[in-house]
């Protein structure tokens, strides 16, 4: 079925559209095996193509069920899209209990809809590169809209919005209240708020109380249009959101944002990874003769660093 | 370090409860595994396709409704269609002695029986990963 044997054949299928190579190839960056790097290269040209939004909240507002709501209107509107369910992994274990499939199974047989569940430290070299490398290998793969779900629980949630172009933050009835999005920073990230489970009767007074909490704080003259009223479980709204989504990505691409965005994007990712390959290095001798120099007073620790940065990394491609 | 095993866990056919595909599925985890659990009412073209977007080394089957040689021969052929072979399928459930055989022979890699220590669970999915990913 042409489907490819090892890990170095994965970028011609992968841009082609080759299901199995997309979930090859976010396997092979997210665990950084062998060619990885030389995957990303190969996909680098390919980029830029994608809406990148994050959807965060705190547990049980509805993420899975607005996601996958989403998914159905947007396939409606003719987009493809893909989505990443980002779960917490274990620090004990290091195992991981990934359950947001469990609202999104409705797609079988559609080529344009495609979902990935990721273990936040499952993560070699920390969240945030690991999902700006699945990021860039689904963008490749030519979706319209990637979404990325992470539980609200602050640092990672901000960390997944820094990888996106546009982030929702979730709210509900009974969950996800503005105070504990406050204090997490998320409030901060927030391109549009978004109150879940409209069906229920209290849906109102939390938009009040969102908008009510929002003004204090410097905002921004849409605020009441930002603040959007949806239910996964009869889909009113839902278009709305989709909407504005799409008008905000015609809003970045139209000012030029969009590429200061990126920018911004790369410059993070690009420290992450510098720290990584530094770590690296830290790991091999050539740290030894480095830590014996500042043992014995010859080096302070900060020539030593320096001089980690000049060290031959002894050929690696 | 070695990529953390990753198991699709689902639970197809028609039956209602999925206490003990929930009950495997946090013990895989804690034997170190990403576990995605997948919910109830799959069916084998829901189950095959998310373990080919999930890229998952294992999918495991829990199957209480007398239904069990249909769902997993469909199974197997849809691993087989998608060029999945590599993927090890184990089950669960009151499966008779009889079928739990023929199902062996003809592509799962094992079923284990109701009252399994979840331990026995997790150290053969373990061995039966790392000869496959040796293999491949
Ligand atoms: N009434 C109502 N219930 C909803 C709505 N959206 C989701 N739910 C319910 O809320 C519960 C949680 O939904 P999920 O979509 O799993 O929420 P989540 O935010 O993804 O949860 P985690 O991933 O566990 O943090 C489920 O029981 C859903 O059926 C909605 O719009 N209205
Ligand atoms: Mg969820």
């Amino acid at each position: 079925m042409g489907t490819p044997g090892h890990d170095s054949d994965l970028l011609q299928p992968l841009l082609d559209g080759d299901r199995r190579a997309l979930a090859r190839s976010l396997t092979l960056v997210e665990s950084r095996g062998p060619g990885f790097r030389n995957l990303l290269r190969g996909i680098a040209p390919r980029l830029g193509r994608a809406h990148r939004v994050g959807v965060t909240g705190a547990p049980g507002v509805g993420k899975s069920s607005l996601v996958a709501a989403l998914v159905a209107t947007a396939r409606n509107n003719g987009m493809s899209i893909a989505v990443l369910a980002v779960d917490p992994t274990s620090p004990f274990t290091g195992g991981a209990l990934l359950g947001d499939r469990v609202r999104m199974t409705d797609h079988v047989g559609d080529e344009g809809v495609f979902v990935r569940s990721m273990a936040s430290r499952g993560a070699l070299g920390g969240l945030s590169t690991a999902t700006g490398d699945a990021l860039d290998v689904l963008d490749a793969a030519g979706f319209d809209l990637i979404l990325t779900e992470t539980v609200g629980a602050g640092q990672v949630d901000v960390e997944v919005a820094h990888e996106s172009e546009t982030t929702l933050v979730l709210f509900a009835p009974g969950a996800g209240d503005a105070i504990q999005a406050m204090k997490s920073g998320l409030m901060e990230v927030a391109d549009l708020w978004v109150v879940n489970k409209a069906d229920d009767v209290r849906a109102e007074k939390v938009r009040a109380d969102l908008v009510g909490s929002l003004s204090l704080h410097e905002p921004p003259d849409d605020l009441e249009e930002r603040v959007v009223l949806t239910s996964a479980k009869d889909g009113s709204g839902v278009g709305d959101l989709l909407e504005k989504l799409c008008a905000r990505r015609a809003e970045l691409e139209s000012s030029g944002a969009r590429g200061d965005l990126a920018r911004g994007r790369i410059r993070r990712r690009l420290t992450a990874a510098a720290r990584d390959l530094v770590s690296e290095r830290l790991l091999g001798s050539a740290a030894d003769s480095l830590i014996d120099a500042v043992v014995t007073g010859e080096r302070s620790v900060h020539d030593a660093a320096e001089d980690i940065l000049r060290t031959d990394d002894g050929g690696r491609s | 370090m070695s990529r953390p095993i990753r198991v699709l866990v689902a639970k197809p056919g028609r039956d209602g409860h999925d206490r003990g595909a929930k009950v495997v599925a946090a013990a895989l985890r804690d034997a170190g595994m990403e576990v995605i659990y997948t919910g109830l009412h799959q069916t084998p073209e829901m189950i095959v396709e998310a373990a080919l977007q999930e890229d998952v080394d294992v999918i495991g089957l829990s199957v209480h409704s007398g239904a069990h040689l249909p769902l997993f021969r469909r199974v197997i052929e849809l691993v087989n269609e998608k060029g999945l072979q590599n993927t090890v399928l184990v089950g669960g459930g009151i499966i008779p002695s009889d079928d739990v055989r023929a199902l062996e022979s003809e592509g799962i890699g094992k079923i284990f029986g109701p009252g399994t220590p979840t331990a026995e669970l997790a150290d053969w999915i373990r061995t039966a990963v790392t000869t496959r990913r040796e293999d491949a």
